[in-house]
C-alpha cells in the first residue's frame, strides 16, 4: 500500500496487467516513448517495446477499429484516445462494430477491448477538447462505461475492466490525474457496476461522478459545518449502473441531489433521476436535483469556465433548495 | 501459376453456388418471404470466388452489406446462412444479425458489415492479430468502389502499409455505389492507383475472370504472408442486380447491363474446363443438380426452422 497519483494507480494497472497476460497490448497515438499526451503509459515502451505498446498515425477510426478486430480476433488491446472528444471521428468503429458485434453474431464474438479517454474541463483547453461524454456512450447496449473518481478505484477498474471481455469505454477526468490517494502495490480487482458511498450520511443522497466525487466532498463538509449530513454515493461505472446502491441511499436519506459535470440536458444524471423517480419514488420527500453543467460548449476564457463547471456552492445550493 | 483441376472445378462449383443461392434469394424476396433487405452479388461472383480460392481456413476475411458471395466463397454453411436470412433462430447468428451480419469465426469470417467501410479498421486488427501472434495467417479486406472513398478505407490502407500488415485490399469496382457512378464519385478511373500513395502494389484485373481475380489475390496474398506487407487488388465488375432487391436502377440503362451480362463469369469459366477437358457436359449437369439440391435443403431447414423468442432479445449484448 503506498500513497500514489491517480495517473501512477492507472500506470501500474496498464504494467500488471500486461506482465500477467501477454496477449494485453496498448495501442494509441504518442502511447509510446513519449508515454502519452498525459503521461499514463510512461514506461511502459521502455519495459514491453514497441511489439506491445504501438504508436499509431493520427487515425482514431484506425485505432478503435484495430482495437475491435484484434480483440475480436482473440487478442486484449487497451486502446487509448488522447480526449474522448475525438471520438467523433472514431464514432462508427466504436457504437456499430465494437458494441454490437457480439449480439449482431448471435453470441459467437467477443471484444475484450478497453478504450480510455480523457474527459473534463479545467485546463482552459476549449470546447473541442474538454467534453464529458458517458451519456452518449452509456446509452449504446453493448459497451459498458467505468469512471473513476479515486486512485484506488482508478486502478482497480482498469484491471477489471481489461479483464472484462466486453468493450469496455474508461473515462479519465484530466484533473484527477494528480490527485494522490492510497493504493495497493499489488494487483487486485474492482467489480464493474459496483458503486461506493464516498461518505455516509443521513439528510441527502449526492450521487456524484469523476472529478464531481471531490466537489461534493467538499459541499458535503460545507453542508456538514451548517448541520445537514450529506452521503456522498459515487456510481464508479454508468453501464452497468449500480441501481440498488443508489436506491438503498435515497431510501435511508429521503432526498436526492446528482451532480456531474456533463451537460444536464439529458445526461447521465436523467438517467439516474428517472431511474429514481421510477423505482424509489415513495422515498422520496423532496423533488430529485441535477446539478451539471449549462447547455452550451466548454468555453475558454477562465472566467467563462469557471462558470460552466458546477462547484460546491452549486451542490450546496441544489440540497439546501430541497431539504 | 495454374492451379490444380481441383482448385478449377472447385472454383467453377463456388461461383455456381453463390449464383443459384443469390438467384433463389431474389425469388423469394420479390415473393415477399424474405424480411429486410437484401443486397445481391450476381454478376460478381468471380471476386470473392478467385480471391477465397487461394486463402486457408485460418486466413481471415472483413466483409461487406453485399457479403453472401464472400460468405459462401469462405466456405459459409448455406443451411445456416439461409436461416438467418430468414431470421430464424437456427440462423449463423441466431436470427439476430441478419443478411448483413452473418460471420462464421471458425471459417475466418468476421463479419459481413453493415456500414460501408467499416470492414477497414476490423481488418486492421485482424492482421495485427497474426502478426502479434506470430501466425501466418492473412486477412483479406473486400470494399467496393463507394467505400474506396470513405476516411476508414484510407486509414486502413495508411496504417497497413505503414506497419507492414499480413493484409490484402480487395476492390470490388462495381462502378456504382447506389446511384452514383464512380466517374461522378472520385476523379481517378482506377482504384488501384491509389496504391502508389500508401507505397503498396496495386493492380487492376478483371474481376470477371475468375482465374485472373485468383492469379492476382493469391500473389498478394503470399506476399502478406512473407511479411512483405498489403496490397490492393482491383477487380472490374459489375452488379446485375440493383444495389438492393427493389432499387429500380434509374441510374443505369439496359445496354450496360447486357454488355456485363454478356462477360458473365460463370460461363466463361465452364467453357475454360469444357474445351480443358476438365470438365464434361455431363458434369456440369451433375454439378448444377447437387448445388440446386443444397440450396433446396437448406431452404427446407430455413423454413422449417423456428422463428427466435421475444425472451432471447437479451441474450448476448454482453459477454
Amino acid at each position: 500500500m503506498s500513497k500514489k497519483t491517480y495517473l501512477q494507480a492507472l500506470n501500474e494497472a496498464l504494467r500488471q496487467e500486461m506482465e500477467r497476460d501477454e496477449k494485453v497490448f496498448i495501442i494509441g497515438e504518442d502511447v509510446g516513448q513519449f508515454g502519452g499526451c498525459f503521461g499514463v503509459t510512461q514506461g511502459l515502451y521502455d519495459k514491453f517495446g514497441k511489439e506491445r505498446v504501438m504508436d499509431t498515425p493520427i487515425t482514431e477510426s484506425a485505432i478503435v477499429g484495430t482495437a475491435a478486430g484484434a480483440a475480436a480476433s482473440g487478442l486484449r488491446p487497451v486502446a487509448e484516445l488522447m480526449f474522448v472528444d475525438f471520438i467523433g471521428v472514431a464514432l462508427d468503429q466504436l457504437f456499430n462494430q465494437a458494441a454490437k458485434m457480439r449480439f449482431m453474431f448471435g453470441g459467437k464474438a467477443k471484444v475484450p477491448m478497453t478504450l480510455r479517454m480523457p474527459q473534463g474541463a479545467g485546463i482552459g483547453a476549449a470546447a473541442q477538447h474538454s467534453q464529458s461524454l458517458e451519456a452518449w456512450f452509456m446509452h449504446i447496449p453493448g459497451l459498458k462505461v467505468v469512471i473513476p473518481s479515486t486512485p484506488y478505484d482508478a486502478k482497480g477498474l482498469l484491471i477489471s475492466a481489461i479483464r472484462d471481455d466486453n468493450p469496455v469505454v474508461f473515462l479519465e477526468h484530466k484533473l484527477l490525474y494528480g490527485v494522490e490517494g492510497e493504493v495497493p502495490d499489488e494487483s487486485y480487482t474492482i467489480e464493474l457496476g459496483k458503486a461506493d458511498v464516498k461518505r455516509e450520511g443521513t439528510d441527502v443522497t449526492i450521487v456524484a461522478t469523476s472529478l464531481m466525487v471531490h466537489t461534493a466532498l467538499a459541499a458535503a463538509e460545507k453542508l456538514a459545518a451548517e448541520g445537514i449530513s450529506a452521503e456522498v454515493v459515487d456510481p464508479r461505472c454508468l453501464q452497468p449502473l449500480d441501481k440498488a446502491s443508489i436506491l438503498a441511499s435515497v431510501q435511508k436519506t429521503h432526498a436526492l441531489v446528482i451532480a456531474h459535470e456533463a451537460v444536464g440536458f439529458a445526461g447521465p444524471g436523467a438517467e439516474i433521476a428517472a431511474m429514481v423517480a421510477e423505482e424509489g419514488l415513495e422515498f422520496l420527500d423532496a423533488p430529485i436535483r441535477r446539478v451539471a453543467a449549462p447547455f452550451c460548449p466548454v468555453p475558454f476564457s477562465p472566467p467563462l469556465e469557471q462558470a460552466y463547471i458546477p462547484g460546491a456552492d452549486d451542490i450546496v445550493k441544489a440540497v439546501k433548495d430541497i431539504r | 501459376m495454374s492451379p490444380d483441376k481441383k482448385t478449377l472445378v472447385k472454383m467453377y462449383e463456388t461461383m455456381s453456388r453463390i449464383r443459384l443461392f443469390e438467384t433463389k434469394l431474389q425469388e423469394f424476396f420479390a415473393a415477399g418471404r424474405i424480411p429486410g433487405f437484401v443486397h445481391l452479388y450476381i454478376g460478381e461472383e468471380a471476386v470473392a470466388t478467385g480471391a477465397c480460392a487461394g486463402l486457408t481456413t485460418a486466413d481471415k476475411i472483413t466483409s461487406t452489406h453485399r457479403g453472401h458471395g464472400h460468405l459462401i466463397a469462405k466456405g459459409g454453411d448455406l443451411k445456416l446462412m439461409m436461416a438467418e436470412i430468414f431470421g430464424r433462430k437456427t440462423g449463423y447468428c441466431k436470427g439476430k444479425g441478419g443478411s448483413m451480419h452473418i460471420a462464421d469465426f471458425d471459417l475466418g469470417i468476421l463479419g459481413a458489415n453493415g456500414i460501408v467501410g467499416g470492414g477497414g479498421p476490423l481488418a486492421l486488427g485482424s492482421a495485427l492479430a497474426s502478426k502479434y501472434e506470430k501466425a501466418d495467417t492473412v486477412t483479406i479486406c473486400f470494399f467496393g468502389d463507394g467505400a474506396s472513398n470513405q476516411g476508414t478505407t484510407q486509414e486502413a490502407l495508411n496504417m497497413a502499409s505503414a506497419w507492414k500488415l499480413p493484409l490484402v485490399f480487395v476492390n470490388e469496382n462495381n462502378g456504382y455505389g447506389i446511384s452514383c457512378p464512380q466517374c461522378k464519385s472520385m476523379a481517378v478511373t482506377d482504384i488501384a492507383d491509389r496504391a502508389a500513395a500508401y507505397d503498396m502494389p496495386g493492380v487492376v484485373v478483371d474481376g470477371n475472370d475468375v482465374l485472373a481475380v485468383f492469379e492476382a489475390v493469391t500473389e498478394a496474398v503470399k506476399r502478406a504472408r512473407r511479411g512483405e506487407g498489403p496490397s490492393l487488388v482491383e477487380c472490374k465488375t459489375y452488379r446485375w442486380r440493383g444495389h438492393f432487391e427493389g432499387d429500380a436502377c434509374t441510374y443505369r440503362c439496359d445496354e450496360e447491363l447486357k454488355e456485363w451480362m454478356a462477360k458473365d463469369p460463370i460461363p466463361r469459366m465452364e467453357e475454360k474446363l469444357l474445351e480443358g477437358g476438365v470438365l464434361k457436359k455431363k458434369d456440369v449437369e451433375a454439378i448444377r443438380a447437387r448445388i440446386e439440391q443444397e440450396i433446396k435443403d437448406a431452404v427446407e431447414f430455413a423454413e422449417g426452422s423456428p422463428q427466435p423468442s421475444p425472451s432471447e432479445l437479451l441474450e448476448d449484448v454482453y459477454a
